[in-house]
């Protein structure tokens, strides 16, 4: 194997040297934006989040405080059905969909439920890092806070995430700038989607098929 | 022949044991994977336009997609200086490709991931088989992944024992219906959503014999198939569409969440990925995280991009492995123009703007990378061992008409990449004729100092070649075969960009799409 190492790293370092451009590289133009117009967290902000993940056939919900948040939360579950619901266990008290009909699993990073348990239940609830209003992006970062691990927001078929204002950037490259790489990300853009056949956008395939969007000013 | 000089100092034939290593740059090896169809791109065009299903399907679906793409692109106003960064970042990656590997490499490794590197095709499923051997699966589930398509993994584990699942929705249409990938994003493109029914019926265990031909209704059924798969899979095989050097981060940018499935729940993650994957700098995936998904699905963004470095305790496979690619990627870039075709971010938006593959589709290509960039690149990473190589005709499957580099993302100049290897095609021929030496002079002026009018000089000898009649009813071998099936229209005095500026593609054609 250290063969192949080493003989690939010389073919390469050959021909490096032997196609390299004549007048060397020039520097990389970033001419691009690299911030948005809109403030993060600005209402404007917000208003163009909640647009953009719509257009994706999610639901948007907005919220005004935590506890509003928790009545956003339940409704999304009941409008669905889903009866049976994991959080992660650092998930914010006020956020957690109230008990009653419900039955709420917490997930603790030191004892993780087993993949069919997970599927046994119908919807997970979670915060998220950062959302992108441009593209209607949602980022959750594994083991972030009330984010849990990525399994967690993978198998349940239903997906309630919340997102705070002071989270919303316009732009990708800001987004980019909060996060973390060290830390395994998922960039959600709408419920799982295939274009396969025929190119005919279908919603829901193997990734959640409901995603339920909580917004928190 | 083994090779054919390309103008550029020593680069060789792959040899098959690997016996010959000798550090020099070196074309993928003759007999291994999918680079490399056994029919010439003009005879099986031919077959391909008599199939009128065909082109009704690709019509369709490259017709929707072509506006969908436009639509998003529209929306930004910084797309051409988005488009000038990643072109810029790719040339930067690949004057540094070496060092950035080893950093690459570094940081994955020190992340708790495992680094393998590979010469060739047969080398890189060698290193995967023994991986999954290696835990005692005779399994894996598997993410979409243009590299193990190209190295034929899923026929090289076979021969092991190991079943490959195929879990993108368009791959398992593919392999359900023992068929060949025909796009480089859509690779079940050429079949309408009846003979994806058909096909379902005939091949997926316990399927609901009532099943109709409703797309969703379609994808329901392979979710229910392979759900216990996901759930159960102690290993899964991936590709990538970015690897970070400056942090050892992977990146996988999908729809259907099949990847997420594959890269989240197995124990064991391998991911095969050409070594021209890399990006400098983890901020740098800001240009790129932009410009593939609007030129690819036509969307804002994908529905799922999943990034990971190494291994991350408590979450995901708690075993990683990246195997790195050559394959003949070392020949590409050691040509000072033609290392631009290892730019491609394999958006696939140039099959879907290009006029011949939308008559033809993927199959008539031969190799796993058709269209406009897979005409360039699939003879650059095999060579053209002469005029009977199918790839050999490969860079005559074009009219130059430049929609290619308009659509293209990192602004590959694909067009006069395709000049540049019909004069490699020439090159391999014994005896040049008078047309040869006449397109061998094109190619020179093509590769000449302002490129962005290449496509339009070769128009004037487009127009030489054509008479008086203005058809072309005959040309030079090989692309004699192609216009022996159908007359080729001469090009218009008004050049194919200018014609696509002014009509976005529709002219009176699209009386065929629906
Ligand atoms: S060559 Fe350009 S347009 Fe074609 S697939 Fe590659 S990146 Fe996309």
């Amino acid at each position: 194997m250290s063969g192949a190492r080493e003989e690939v790293l010389a073919r390469l370092r050959a021909a490096r040297d032997a196609g390299a451009p004549r007048g060397g590289v020039p520097p990389v133009p970033r001419g691009y934006h690299r911030s948005g117009s809109l403030a993060p967290g600005s209402a404007q902000v917000l208003d163009l989040l909640v647009e953009r993940v719509e257009d994706y056939r999610a639901r948007v919900l907005r919220a005004g405080s935590d506890d509003e948040v928790a009545g956003a939360v339940a409704r999304c579950l009941d409008e669905a059905g889903s009866r049976r619901v994991v959080v992660p266990a650092d998930l914010a008290p006020g956020w957690r969909p109230r008990t009653g009909e419900r039955e709420v699993v917490e997930e603790h990073p030191g004892s993780p439920l087993a993949v069919a348990e997970l599927d046994d239940l119908d919807a997970v609830v979670t915060g998220s890092t950062v959302a992108i209003a441009l593209t209607g992006t949602i980022v959750l970062a594994g083991g972030g806070p009330g984010q849990g691990r990525r399994a967690l927001t993978l198998v349940p078929d239903h997906h309630v995430c919340v997102v705070r204002a002071a989270d919303v950037v316009e732009t990708v490259p800001e987004a980019l700038a909060r996060l973390d790489p060290s830390v395994p990300l998922t960039f959600v853009s709408g419920p799982s989607a295939t274009s396969d056949i025929e190119l005919d956008r279908v919603e829901g395939v193997h990734g959640p098929r409901r995603l339920d969007v909580v917004v928190l000013r | 022949m083994s090779t054919t000089d390309l103008g550029m100092p020593a680069v060789r034939g792959g040899a098959r044991d690997g016996s010959r290593d000798t550090g020099l740059p070196t074309h993928s090896v003759a007999g291994q994977g999918n680079l490399r169809g056994t029919t010439s791109f003009p005879r099986a065009a031919h077959e391909k336009l008599a199939d009128t299903q065909l082109r009704r399907n690709l019509g369709k679906a490259t017709g929707i997609i072509r506006g969908k793409r436009a639509g998003v692109v529209a929306e930004l106003d910084d797309w051409e200086e988005l488009r000038l960064a990643g072109s810029a970042l790719k040339a930067d990656v690949m004057a540094r490709l070496p060092e950035l590997l080893e950093q690459l490499e570094e940081n994955v490794t020190a992340r708790g991931g495992h680094v393998h590197w590979a010469r060739d095709a047969a080398e890189a499923n060698a290193v995967v088989a023994e991986l999954v051997r290696a835990t005692g699966s005779d399994e894996v589930v598997k993410v979409k992944s243009m590299a193990t398509q190209e190295t034929g993994l899923n026929e090289a584990l076979a021969e092991q024992g190991i079943t490959a699942w195929e879990t993108d929705l368009a791959e398992l249409i593919v392999q359900l219906g023992h068929d060949a990938p025909s796009h480089i994003l859509v690779p079940a493109i050429h079949r309408n959503r009846s003979e994806i029914r058909e096909i379902f019926l005939r091949e997926m265990p316990g399927v609901d014999p009532a099943l109709s031909d409703d797309p969703r209704e379609l994808a329901m059924a392979a979710r229910a198939h392979l759900r216990r798969k996901f759930l159960t899979a102690k290993v899964a095989v991936s590709g990538a569409n970015f690897a970070v050097a400056d942090t050892g981060t992977l990146c996988v940018v999908e729809s259907e969440g099949n990847g997420r499935m594959c890269l989240t729940l197995p124990g064991t993650l391998i991911t095969l990925m050409g070594v021209e994957k890399l990006v400098p700098t983890f901020s740098d995936l800001e240009v790129f995280l932009q410009l593939l998904p609007r030129s690819s699905t036509g969307e804002r963004m994908n529905p799922y991009t999943s990034t990971w470095t190494g291994v991350t305790p408590g979450d995901g496979p708690q075993e990683f492995h990246l195997v790195l690619l050559d394959n003949g990627r070392s020949a590409v870039l050691a040509d000072e123009d033609g290392r631009a075709a290892l730019h491609c971010i394999r958006c696939s938006a140039c099959l879907n703007v290009c006029p011949v593959y939308e008559r033809v589709g993927g199959h008539a290509y031969g190799s796993v990378y058709p269209g406009p960039i897979g005409a360039v690149l699939s003879p650059m990473l095999t060579g053209i061992s002469g005029p009977d190589d199918p790839n050999a005709s490969l860079p005559y499957a074009s009219s130059l008409c430049g929609a290619c580099f308009d659509a293209c993302p990192v602004r590959i100049d694909i067009p006069n990449l395709l000049v540049q290897q019909r004069a490699a095609s020439v090159e391999s021929h014994p005896r040049p004729t008078a047309q040869d030496l006449a397109l061998r002079a094109a190619a020179l002026v093509m590769s000449s100092p302002g490129r962005f009018a290449a496509a339009e000089k070769g128009l004037a000898l487009g127009r030489l070649l054509a008479g008086r009649e203005g058809r072309i009813s005959s040309l030079p071998w090989p692309l004699s075969h192609w216009t022996d099936s159908r007359d080729v229209p001469a090009p218009p005095a008004e050049t194919a960009r200018q014609w696509w500026a002014r009509t976005g593609g529709h002219d009176e054609q699209d009386g065929e799409r629906s």
